[in-house]
This record gives structure tokens, C-alpha cells and sequence, in this order.
């Protein structure tokens, strides 16, 4: 249940919460997509982390420096790619992937330049999901994937057991997950514990290189 | 009688000068040339803390000098260059923070430039003036800097010509920067914009009154002067700034079918060109837009940028959309190798339609970007 992360973040997105509570103290964080920079702010005044944010739109880029954040403006699939190898403890992609164009690359880029990923995407697999396409034939819109099929910024279909399967398969592992089943705008959620591709709306995984990468390569 | 409507009482700034490198001694510069004795004009507003740890330099642009801010006096009615930004409760809040401001070597504004004396002839120094670079610019306020007791500067702040000031104080003081808001400007001056310099150079020097820099005892080179600012300002424009600024307007009510200058672009130009001639030395631009085409961090294949001296500087690196002159993609070169090092580096592109004139007009966006970075280099090194 929500109770178990810290109180005081209580104010933030409960996928942050979760985020943040994986958080170690004092790490390196890159946050890609910010956004206004909430989580980045917690993390800075609760973690003391050393916290570093990309964001595509001027605005929020602006309103992040005002807060007193370290925000980059731009496409942060190509912001990536000039940082040295492992210069941050942790990145962060949050629900985001879905709209990514080559989400292999961009892991790939962010297990390079950091130590460790991590990354939440909305469950395509989730049975309202799959009553929806069953019984009314159509495209899916849901509370999570609120979008028309011309209107989506959501690319790419990804559902929990098969994100699974992608990171077995290009050198990837998730040392933690969580299965969530309420909305992630919401302050409050719930976790699943079993049958997760069918009940989850939403996933977060912590992800390293599985060190037998080489064997992919 | 006095005005019934109460004026806010105006900012009132000094113009002091420091002078060093007196006899028998002289500063080193670039090309090798020994320089000496130095001037620089200087301003400063606010109050030195007593950590002297509260102190941000500003560099002014190429055509710039140390008023940056505030009156000379009552009567004034013209403040500094860049009043929207530094003054009391402004966004280089004066009430906070030491704020100093240096007229570049080679300048005309009071410091040490081809328009002075060199006082080994007691004749102006004219083209017998040594070149300088960006970097004897900055090893020049340093003196200075070290004259005031300040060892570490709590941020370097400057636009264009400003912001190679700014990148080469970093590159070669790195210990003494706390922080840098490098705004509208590059580590590299382009092709472009080495291409506009020279035509600026070629405008002036093809003026007869020019007399090979030698025009002291008499009215100097004033249209070549005042052409290369016109240049100066196409390159300072947009397109899009100029079609709203101008359009096809005329000057005039209708066409004159002779060479007078129909179009109010033109006459902007003109106007500029003639306000120039008052207020600076054409030997002087000469030497800063050669400086400025010198300027490159990137020579023999390594980035002076990339120096581990630099991961505990913190920047915010500023470019606008429409500016040509130092195009976004230069600002991002910077930051790219910034990156390298593992500084703090935040980004802003701020969409603004006045090309490269951007960063001196007001915009509560850059005021806000840099009184929040500021603010965080103050909490982060808990100045008082």
C-alpha cells in the first residue's frame, strides 16, 4: 500500500514516490523528461541528491532553473549521448518510453551513462485493455492511455511480461518492480502483487546490465 | 518648480580606474608583445560582504564599457547598458550581491586602448597598440580582481563578446569561479561572423580620413566607423525582428527616386551608424572584433573546456531562438563539453524574436532564469 513510502512525498505523484523511495542518498540523478522538476526538487531536499533534469519545453526548462534546478533544454535521446560512461547513479525515465522512437537505444544509452535505470510505462496488457479490443473492436482509451489512435503520443505498445522478455533478451534486468493498479497522476496507489500483466495499469523497474551482456552483443 | 510626481531615487555609480604593470613592469600578452602601464576603467554597485564572497563580474560586450548600471548623476538621464538587469530588488540584485563591472583592454571607454597614450612617446598609441586577445582581456581583470581582495568570484555574467570573457575566465582561472552564465555567445567565433568582422575592419580602414590609424589630431574615419556599425546591427537583427521592426515602411512619405534612403531600415541603420561615431574609436573596434575573431577554445583538436579544474563551476548557458550571430547550436557546444567534466550545467534556449539583441532587451525570462540560478549558487554556498 502507499503508507510504506515516505511521508513527506506525499504531495508527489505516487510513481515518484516509488521512484524517490529507490533513491539512494546523495546519488547522481538524471531525470529525463522533467517536467516542472517535483521529483527532482524532492530528491534534492530529501536525498541531498546531485540532481540533473532534461526537458524538451522552454517553459518548465525555465520554471525548473527559477526553483533553483538543473534542468538542460532538448530532445534528451540525443542530450544523452554526449555524457562520459556511468557519470550518474541512477536515470530516470518516467512514463516516457511509450513515446520514445528507439526505446532499445535509449536503455542502451542510459545503462551506459548510468549505473542503474529506472523506468515506468503504462501496461498495454491490463484486462480493461483487452475487454475494450474484445468487445468493442476499437482502438483502446482508457484512464491511463486517455488518447484517440491520430492523437497519441503513444508509440510504442508495451505491456509488463514482454518488457520482460526485451530485457532477457538485449542484456537487461530489473532488480526491482512494481506492478501498480490505480492512476499514476493520483498521490496515492496500490500495488499488485500477483497476475500483474493482467491487473497492473502502470509498471516501474529498476533495471542494471545483466553482466553476461557480452553474450548479446 | 519640482515635479508634483516623486522620481525614484536613482542609482548613483563612480567610475574608478586601477592602473597596473607600471614601470619597469609589463603584462604578457598573447602574441608576445609586452604591455605596460594598463588602465581599466571600472564600476562597482552593492556592498562587498565580509566573506568577500558575494562578488559577480559582469563583461561587457565588443562596443560595451563598465556602466552597466545606475546614474553618474542626478541630472543623468541616461542609465548603464544593462539597468533592467542589475540594480536594487533587479535580477543582479545590488542589494545582495557586489557587482563589478570592467571596460575591456583595447576599449575606449577609459581603459587601456589604441585612442590612449602610450606614455613612453607621449603619442596615442594607434596602430603601435599591441593586438590583444579575449585572454589578455581576462588576465587583465584578474589584476584587478586581485587588486579588490576578491579570490573567488561568485559568478561571471556576459552576452556575446561578454560571454567569451566569461568562457576564457573559466578556462584559465578555473579556481576562482564559483559559477558562469555564459548568454548569447560561443566558444569558436564562426566563419560568419569573422566574415561580418572583416567587413566592419575593411569599411573602416578604406576611409581616407582612417590615414592608416593615425587620425587623433583630426575627425577620424567617421563614415567607415559608422558603416561598420551598420553592419553590426544587421548582424544584431532577425529577419522576422526587422520585418516587424521596419517592414517595407518609409522614411519618408513616398519613394524620392534618388540614393537619400527611402526605407526606415535604413534610416535605423543610419541613425546607429551616426550615434556610434560619437562614442567610439574606430581603431578600437578594429582591434576588439579582431580579438573577438581570435577567439577560439577549441584550437588543435582539444576543447579547453573540457577540464576537470571545471566540474565544480556551475553554469547556466543562455541562447535566444532567432540570434544568428551565435546560433543555439554553439551555446550547445558549450554544453556538450561542459557535460564532459561532470559540472552543473543547465541550458535555456529562450525563444525571442530580436536575434541576437535579444539578451540586452528586458525579458522577465531571462530575469528570472538568472536570478533563479543566483539564488541557488548563494543557498548552495550559504552566502550571507
Amino acid at each position: 500500500m502507499s503508507t510504506v513510502y515516505n511521508k513527506e512525498a506525499g504531495s508527489l505523484r505516487y510513481d515518484l514516490q516509488v521512484i524517490a523511495s529507490w533513491i539512494e542518498p546523495g546519488a547522481r540523478v538524471l531525470d529525463l523528461g522533467c517536467g516542472s522538476g517535483d521529483l527532482l526538487a524532492y530528491l534534492k531536499t530529501h536525498k541531498q541528491a546531485h540532481t540533473t533534469g532534461i526537458e524538451y519545453s522552454e517553459e518548465r526548462v525555465a520554471h525548473c532553473i527559477q526553483r533553483g534546478l538543473t534542468v538542460l533544454q532538448g530532445d534528451f535521446c540525443r542530450e544523452i549521448r554526449d555524457y562520459p560512461d556511468n557519470c550518474f547513479d541512477v536515470v530516470i525515465l518516467s512514463h516516457t518510453l511509450q513515446q520514445t522512437r528507439n526505446p532499445k537505444e535509449l536503455l542502451t544509452d542510459m545503462l551506459r551513462i548510468g549505473r542503474r535505470v529506472i523506468v515506468s510505462f503504462p501496461n498495454y496488457a491490463h484486462w480493461r485493455v483487452r475487454l475494450q479490443v474484445l468487445f468493442t473492436g476499437l482502438a483502446p482509451v482508457t484512464d491511463q492511455l486517455p488518447y484517440e489512435w491520430y492523437d497519441t503520443p503513444n508509440i510504442r505498445i508495451i505491456c509488463f511480461k514482454e518488457f520482460k522478455r526485451f530485457l532477457q533478451h538485449f542484456g537487461m534486468r530489473a532488480v526491482r518492480e512494481v506492478a501498480i493498479n490505480t492512476h499514476h497522476h493520483e498521490t496515492r496507489g496500490n500495488q499488485v502483487r500477483f497476475l500483474k500483466n493482467l491487473r497492473a495499469t502502470f509498471g516501474i523497474l529498476m533495471l542494471e546490465t545483466a553482466e553476461d551482456i557480452h553474450l548479446y552483443k | 518648480m519640482s515635479s508634483p510626481t516623486t522620481q525614484p531615487t536613482k542609482l548613483l555609480v563612480k567610475r574608478q580606474f586601477y592602473t597596473f604593470a607600471e614601470p619597469p613592469q609589463t603584462m604578457q600578452l598573447d602574441s608576445g608583445a609586452q604591455l605596460g602601464p594598463i588602465t581599466l576603467a571600472y564600476e562597482t554597485l552593492g556592498e562587498l560582504n565580509q566573506e568577500r564572497s558575494n562578488a559577480v563580474l559582469i563583461l561587457h560586450a565588443f562596443s560595451g564599457d563598465s556602466h552597466v548600471a545606475g546614474y553618474f548623476t542626478k541630472e543623468d538621464t541616461r542609465p548603464g547598458w544593462w539597468d533592467s538587469m542589475v540594480g536594487p530588488g533587479k535580477a543582479i540584485d545590488t542589494n545582495i550581491y557586489f557587482v563589478i563591472c570592467i571596460n575591456i583592454l583595447g576599449s575606449c571607454a577609459g581603459s587601456t586602448g589604441p585612442a590612449s597614450i602610450n606614455p613612453a612617446t607621449g603619442d596615442f598609441w594607434a596602430l603601435t597598440f599591441p593586438m590583444v586577445t579575449i585572454g589578455d582581456m581576462v588576465r587583465a581583470q584578474k589584476h584587478l580582481i586581485d587588486h579588490l581582495g576578491i579570490t573567488k568570484l561568485l559568478s561571471l555574467v556576459g552576452g556575446s563578446v561578454g560571454g567569451m570573457q566569461v568562457l576564457q575566465w573559466c578556462v584559465d582561472y578555473p579556481h576562482m569561479v564559483r559559477s558562469a552564465i555564459p548568454l548569447a555567445t560561443t566558444s569558436r567565433h564562426s566563419a560568419q561572423a569573422i566574415a561580418f568582422n572583416e567587413v566592419a575592419r575593411q569599411a573602416i580602414m578604406a576611409d581616407p580620413a582612417w590615414n592608416m590609424g593615425d587620425y587623433y589630431n583630426g575627425p577620424g574615419p567617421t563614415h567607415g566607423l559608422a558603416v561598420a556599425r551598420m553592419i553590426g546591427h544587421v548582424t544584431y537583427l532577425s529577419d522576422e525582428a526587422m520585418r516587424e521592426k521596419f517592414g517595407r515602411r518609409l522614411h519618408t512619405g513616398s519613394l524620392s527616386f534618388n540614393f537619400s534612403g527611402d526605407f526606415q531600415v535604413e534610416s535605423y541603420l543610419h541613425h546607429q551608424g551616426k550615434k556610434f561615431v560619437d562614442r567610439f574609436d574606430a581603431n578600437s573596434l578594429l582591434y576588439i572584433t579582431k580579438a573577438a575573431d581570435y577567439f577560439d577554445l577549441e584550437r588543435e583538436g582539444g576543447n579547453l573546456l573540457i577540464n576537470p579544474a571545471l566540474a565544480a563551476v556551475s553554469f547556466l548557458v543562455i541562447s535566444f531562438s532567432s540570434d544568428w550571430l551565435y546560433p543555439t547550436y554553439q551555446s550547445k557546444n558549450i554544453v556538450s563539453a561542459l557535460k564532459k567534466n561532470g559540472s552543473d550545467v543547465s541550458f535555456c534556449e529562450i525563444e525571442a524574436q530580436w536575434g541576437h539583441d535579444a539578451f540586452l532587451l528586458p525579458n522577465a525570462r531571462l530575469h528570472g532564469l538568472i536570478s533563479g540560478f543566483l539564488a541557488r549558487m548563494r543557498h548552495e554556498h550559504s552566502i550571507q
